[in-house]
């Protein structure tokens, strides 16, 4: 009962994210990536937001230009996962203000430290948005901050977290 | 929002946007790798803003899917970086470009362990995060006590904890050894009154793998998760953030499910019923809202509810509301809702009692089958595939072969497939399937697998009623306009065996016959030529007395092959045109085929291998359990049927054939028996590949064993007897060890029935008896003194040792064979060890394929001698039936032996340096095995250690030495004096001397062991290894273990 890995894709084929908790070599990752973008952008509107795949299920949501996938065991709950989905894109929302697949080009970091506060080892960590929002801005702050100087950061943290 | 802050990166990825085409894209990328690449080489000069840049850069590039091959020490270095934003960004950037066997990621252990260690909190979560994603296993090994501190900590904050909580899941599941249950389970016990919900949905994710992993150990959990679940649906304080679309944390309600369906049954009356609450509110009380994403998490939790229903195995009642549920949602519009419908409806089949409310739907489920989704397609015709029984077989097959000309390609081999299965195995009457099958073959041909004809080949030989009604039909298909290959080949096969049974009939005489299937010679291939060829032969033979018309034709054609190209073709032209002139004795020759011996459908078997792709509750591993001979292959108790056959005149004459003709027309080894090629390509597709079903010799072979005989080794690609287990991997050096110690072990195993044919076995109605094939005090006692072999065998799993041993180190390769028909599932292997080893075992992938075998390489080190054993924990679940054993491993003493020459001088010497006790022990030993002193002599040479003829004077005393290898101790010299008293067989005195007094008693006692015969329970199912009479002296968890055996 694992996420196996999170795949964000352009609808042009382009990977905008990716992130494997299990195992993957090089190799298998690109073979993963070349085989299930034609698959899931070759799908139609309308249909189930779900693909079985190698044994496993890859559970999909297009949001405007960008494909956001979910590589689950079979037996898993696929709705579960539809919505951790919608969750984290609830978050980028909240953070780029009405996200687009550009801030996560240009910003594709801040996708990556916003995914590591909502899924470790291929779990839900937080389902509270506030609660993903506090941890992010306390560590722009920190970035922030570090620039001019590293003082006492735990502090500081520990503040903007409260 | 402010782009990166980074110029140099924002500026990077620009360019790389506005590339034209992806040669530019590459020219750039290249460019950008080029000049990362010389920075990092003059590190010195770079600044911390640089490193970071650079390091993103690369990821950027890896992103794109351009291999990144330096760099990774340049990121993996920043973690060590004393501020945050670097440290960040190494931990961030290595968790993405490394995987968790990546060597670099080792170098930083350390690192991470004082970061997840020290005060700071905000290097504690980057820590914590990185381990948990990325993660293996020595880090499970070095960091999961720090981890487990962190979670269970008072003073951490909950941010710190819920990602102790996921790290140290990730940790256990790499080594569950890392989380020892004692204890731990009264800490998650506590854990679950967490006020955090982010905390609590965290720690319920780690629950739901402990319990899955050891539900028995966590029972303690079960009332607290209860009272979770009806705290969420009842909305009790839970906070506004944590409701997601009004609906209390919907992933932590599925995971408290989860974690309740790891149990088995819950018996306690009260936690029961107030289970059942809940899930009847859920059950009834969720409704379709507009709102999708609400929509959707009240159905990710509704349909956990109907997952825990069908493993509490709720009344009736309930499961049939569950049923008119799910009848529901596979009506609705909503694909997700329908596809989620179906694929539970599969899951009910397991539950008894609720296939006729099943059917009603079936008109529904039907119609999903011409969904626009292939998704939903899929799980609709796994449904019907499931459900699918006599009542409904006819419409079921049906739709399947129309569904087939519209499906799309990807599906189409599978859908072949079930309907032939499906007709097989339901078909009202015998000639309804041969039907189904030769429209499957005209509506599908290309996706019509030779197994399927074969079997149809096989019905008709075996039911002579069927016979002329199938070649009348092959003829009619013929003289459509286009026809598939494969339609020739069957109808080929057939008319050349049985159209003689037509011979009245207009426009069946063999030569027109012939004329109809010849018109298609030209365009098949050769494997089809040749199979033409033997139908030609076999008309010509029917044609009694010879049609001089139809002779001329088909010599013709035998003539004009014998100079043809493709040499099988060549030969049988030859062969044929010699045969065709011998008159009487080529109607001996080319007499009809034999029964075929009943078989498992290939077919079936075919569907559980190309499988692997659905649902792990799929239908066929439904069917596979039910499978039960339907008895539509006939296996005729005539000895031979040939009786039967008008034109045959010697019984006995399908036996010459294959006796004679054989070695006589096969100057090489042929690809198909040689003479019999017909016979020959459908039985090689008719056995199946497992090799236990192939006929074993009989003792009078009828003509059908002997040809399944002949067909074996065409068939199969293990020698018989092997088992299947060491097939699969046989190109490694070990299994093949293994492969040549079967055999042996397997004949001399005191075999029951069904021991040989797990195949057998695994289909059988009940629940199979799991019970070992053997003595598993034997297996041990012969791995005692051996490298290799078999520890454990019952008609499902075959476990094989094979070790090897260098001084204090061991590696052993445990090797786990599936000899069953379908997967091992839930297999679980654990290694407890004394403290007197230290052993690791790489992990067992939780499940075994249908007959493959998988290897554990299992590293062990000596650390100090003592004589207790690891044990082996390994259960499985083979077809719902969970078996668990716990197997004592043999690294005994003797392993970390070696023999060593002494020189007298020298043995007498550090003989007399060690004085006595404790460092030389003697010790009278009663009751020893009465051994004839050279036997004994051989004892000690197999256990290691080197006998010293000659150096005592007293001929009826073995004196020996061997070094003795252990990490705390180094080498050790042990030495050994056994004096025999020639009077009494059954006493000797035994000295010992090693300068370490541990290993002095550890040894003396290991040998006593040894000499004495030490009882075993007689005949033991389970055979329990009686406890040796030294064991009382044994401490610590490996006696408490063994106590267990």
């Amino acid at each position: 009962m694992t996420i196996h890995f999170v795949l964000l894709i352009s609808r042009q084929g382009k990977v905008r994210l990716t992130k494997w908790y299990s195992p993957y070599t090089q190799k298998e990752r690109t073979k993963v990536i070349r085989e299930l973008s034609g698959v899931i952008l070759s799908r139609g509107p309308k249909l189930c937001n779900f693909v079985e795949w190698r044994g496993l299920k890859v559970i999909y949501k297009r949001y405007a230009s960008l494909y956001f996938c979910m590589c689950i065991d079979a037996d898993d709950n696929e709705l579960e996962t539809l919505e951790i989905i919608h969750h984290f894109v609830e978050i980028l929302d909240r953070y780029f203000g009405n996200v687009c697949e550009l801030d996560l080009i240009f910003n594709f970091h801040k996708a990556y430290y916003i995914l590591d506060e909502v899924l470790i080892a291929g779990e839900l960590q937080e389902s509270s948005k506030k609660s993903v929002a506090r941890v992010i801005a306390a560590q722009d702050t920190l970035i922030e901050n570090a620039k001019e100087q590293a003082g006492s950061l735990s502090n500081m943290i520990a503040q903007a977290t409260k | 929002m402010a782009l990166s802050g980074m110029r140099g990166l924002s500026v990077f990825i620009s360019d790389v946007r506005n590339c034209q085409n992806k040669e530019q894209e590459r020219l750039r990328v290249d460019k950008e790798l080029a000049n990362i690449r010389t920075r990092f080489k003059n590190e010195r000069g770079l600044t911390p803003y640089e490193k970071k840049k650079y390091v993103w850069k690369m990821l950027y590039i890896y992103m794109l899917g351009y291999d990144v091959d330096f760099g990774h020490m340049e990121t993996v270095a920043l973690i060590s970086a004393p501020k945050y934003a670097e440290k960040q960004v190494g931990y961030i950037v290595t968790s993405c470009l490394l995987n968790e066997n990546h060597d670099f990621l080792r170098l930083v252990i350390n690192t991470v362990r004082n970061d997840i260690i020290g005060r700071n909190e905000t290097f504690q979560c980057l820590a914590l995060t990185m381990v948990g994603n990325v993660g293996g296993k020595e880090f499970s090994e070095s960091l999961a006590p720090d981890v487990q501190k962190l979670l269970i900590s008072s003073t951490c904050r909950p941010l710190v904890r819920k990602k102790a909580a996921l790290c140290l899941l990730r940790l256990y599941r790499k080594n569950p050894d890392v989380v020892n249950v004692d204890g731990w389970s009264e800490r998650m016990v506590q854990l679950l009154d967490e006020k955090d919900i982010g905390v609590l949905t965290a720690v319920m994710s780690l629950l739901v793998s402990l319990v899955a992993n050891n539900p028995e150990g966590y029972w303690n959990c079960v009332p607290k998760c209860v009272r979770t679940l009806e705290r969420l649906t009842r909305s009790q304080d839970i906070p506004q953030e944590y409701t997601y679309y009004g609906i209390p944390s919907p992933w932590l309600q599925v995971k408290t499910m989860r974690v309740l369906q790891y149990f088995p049954a819950i018996e306690d009356p009260t936690i029961r019923r107030s289970l059942f609450e809940v899930l009847h509110r859920i059950l009834m009380g969720t409704d379709v809202v507009k709102n999708v994403n609400k929509n959707n998490a009240s159905h990710a939790v509704l349909f956990e509810a109907l997952a825990l229903v069908m493993h509490l195995d709720a009344e009736k009642e309930m499961m049939s509301q569950c049923v008119a549920l799910l009848g529901r949602f596979i009506a609705v519009r909503e694909p997700n809702i329908r596809y989620l419908g179906l694929e539970n409806m599969t899951r009910m089949l397991l539950v008894t009692d609720v296939q006729d409310s099943i059917k009603r739907h079936q008109a529904q489920i039907i119609s999903s089958l011409k969904d626009p989704d292939i998704s939903i397609r899929r799980r609709s015709l796994d449904l019907l595939y499931g459900m699918c029984d006599v009542s409904n077989a006819k419409d079921i097959v049906e739709e399947l072969l129309q569904y087939l000309t519209t499906a799309d390609f990807g599906i189409r081999e599978e859908l072949a497939l079930k309907a032939a299965i499906l007709a097989e195995k339901f078909a009202p009457d015998l000639s309804w399937y041969v039907d189904v099958i030769l429209q499957l073959i005209e509506k599908a041909g290309d996706f019509v697998s030779d197994d399927i004809w074969y079997r149809v080949v096989q019905f008709v030989t075996n039911n002579e009623d069927l016979q002329a009604y199938s070649a009348a039909k092959a003829r009619e298909y013929l003289d459509k306009p286009a026809v598939h290959e494969t339609m020739v080949k069957v109808a080929g096969y057939l008319l050349g065996e049985y159209s003689h049974l037509l011979a009245r009939r207009s426009g069946c005489s063999p030569k027109e016959i012939f004329i109809i299937v010849h018109d298609k010679f030209p365009t098949v291939t050769t494997s089809t030529k040749a199979l033409l060829l033997s139908a030609y032969v076999k008309l010509l033979m029917h044609s009694q007395p010879p049609e001089p018309e139809l002779q001329e034709l088909v010599l013709g054609v035998f003539k004009k092959y014998e100079s043809y190209v493709d040499a099988e073709v060549q030969q049988r032209a030859v062969e044929y045109f010699a045969l065709s002139r011998k008159g009487a004795s080529m109607m001996d020759i080319l007499a009809e085929m034999p029964k075929f011996p009943e078989r498992q459908s290939a077919l079936l078997k075919k569907a559980e291998d190309t499988e692997g792709d659905s649902a792990e509750l799929s239908a066929t591993k439904l069917r596979l359990q039910q499978q039960v001979s339907t008895a539509l292959v006939v296996s005729d108790a005539k000895p031979n049927g040939a009786s039967a056959v008008p034109l045959t005149r010697l019984s006995s004459a399908p036996r010459n054939i294959d006796q004679m003709g054989l070695p006589e027309v096969a100057p090489q080894p042929p690809p198909y028996a040689n003479g019999a090629v017909p016979r020959a390509a459908p039985a090689t597709g008719a056995a199946p590949p497992a090799p236990p079903a192939a006929p074993a010799p009989a003792p009078a072979p009828s003509p059908a064993d002997l040809l399944g005989d002949l067909m074996a080794p065409l068939a199969i690609e293990a020698p018989p007897g092997v088992g299947p287990a060491a097939a699969p991997v046989a190109s490694t050096p070990a299994s093949a060890i293994l492969a040549l110690e079967a055999p042996p072990s397997a004949g001399l195993a005191p075999a029951p029935p069904a021991a040989g044919d797990s195949l057998a076995l695994a289909l059988m109605d009940g629940p199979p008896q799991v019970q070992p094939i053997g003595s598993i005090a034997d297996w041990f006692r012969s791995l005692s003194i051996k490298e290799s072999g078999v520890l454990y065998e019952d008609p499902l799993i075959q476990i094989g040792i094979k070790t090897d041993w260098r001084g204090p180190h061991g590696r052993m390769f445990l090797f786990f064979g599936n000899k069953n028909a379908a997967p091992l599932t839930s297999v679980k292997a654990v290694v407890a060890a004394p403290s007197n080893l230290r052993v690791q075992l790489t992990t067992v992938p939780e499940i075994i394929p249908p007959r493959a075998q998988v290897q554990s390489p299992l590293d062990v080190v000596c650390i100090h001698a003592s004589r207790e054993v690891p044990v082996l924990d390994f259960s499985y679940t083979s077809v719902n039936v969970p078996v668990s054993l716990k197997l004592r491993l043999p690294v005994v003493m003797n392993k970390f032996l070696q023999a060593t020459p002494v020189s007298a001088p020298d043995f007498v010497a550090k003989w007399r340096a060690l004085a006595g006790p404790p460092t030389k022990l003697q010790e009278v030993v009663r009751g020893v095995k009465p051994l004839p002193l050279p036997e004994m002599a051989d004892l000690f040479t197999s256990l290691h250690v080197g006998v010293a003829p000659g150096l005592d004077p007293n001929p009826n005393n073995i004196v020996a030495a061997a070094t003795f290898y252990s990490e705390t101790g180094g080498a050790t010299l042990c030495l050994i004096r056994v004096e025999t008293d020639p009077a009494d067989r059954t006493q000797v005195r035994i000295t010992v001397a090693t300068p370490d007094p541990t290993t002095s008693f550890e040894f003396k006692e290991f040998i006593k062991e040894q000499l004495i015969e030490i009882p075993y329970a007689a005949a033991p199912p389970p055979p329990p290894p009686a406890p040796s009479p030294a064991s009382m002296g044994l401490t610590g968890p490996a006696a408490v273990l063994a106590g267990l055996i």
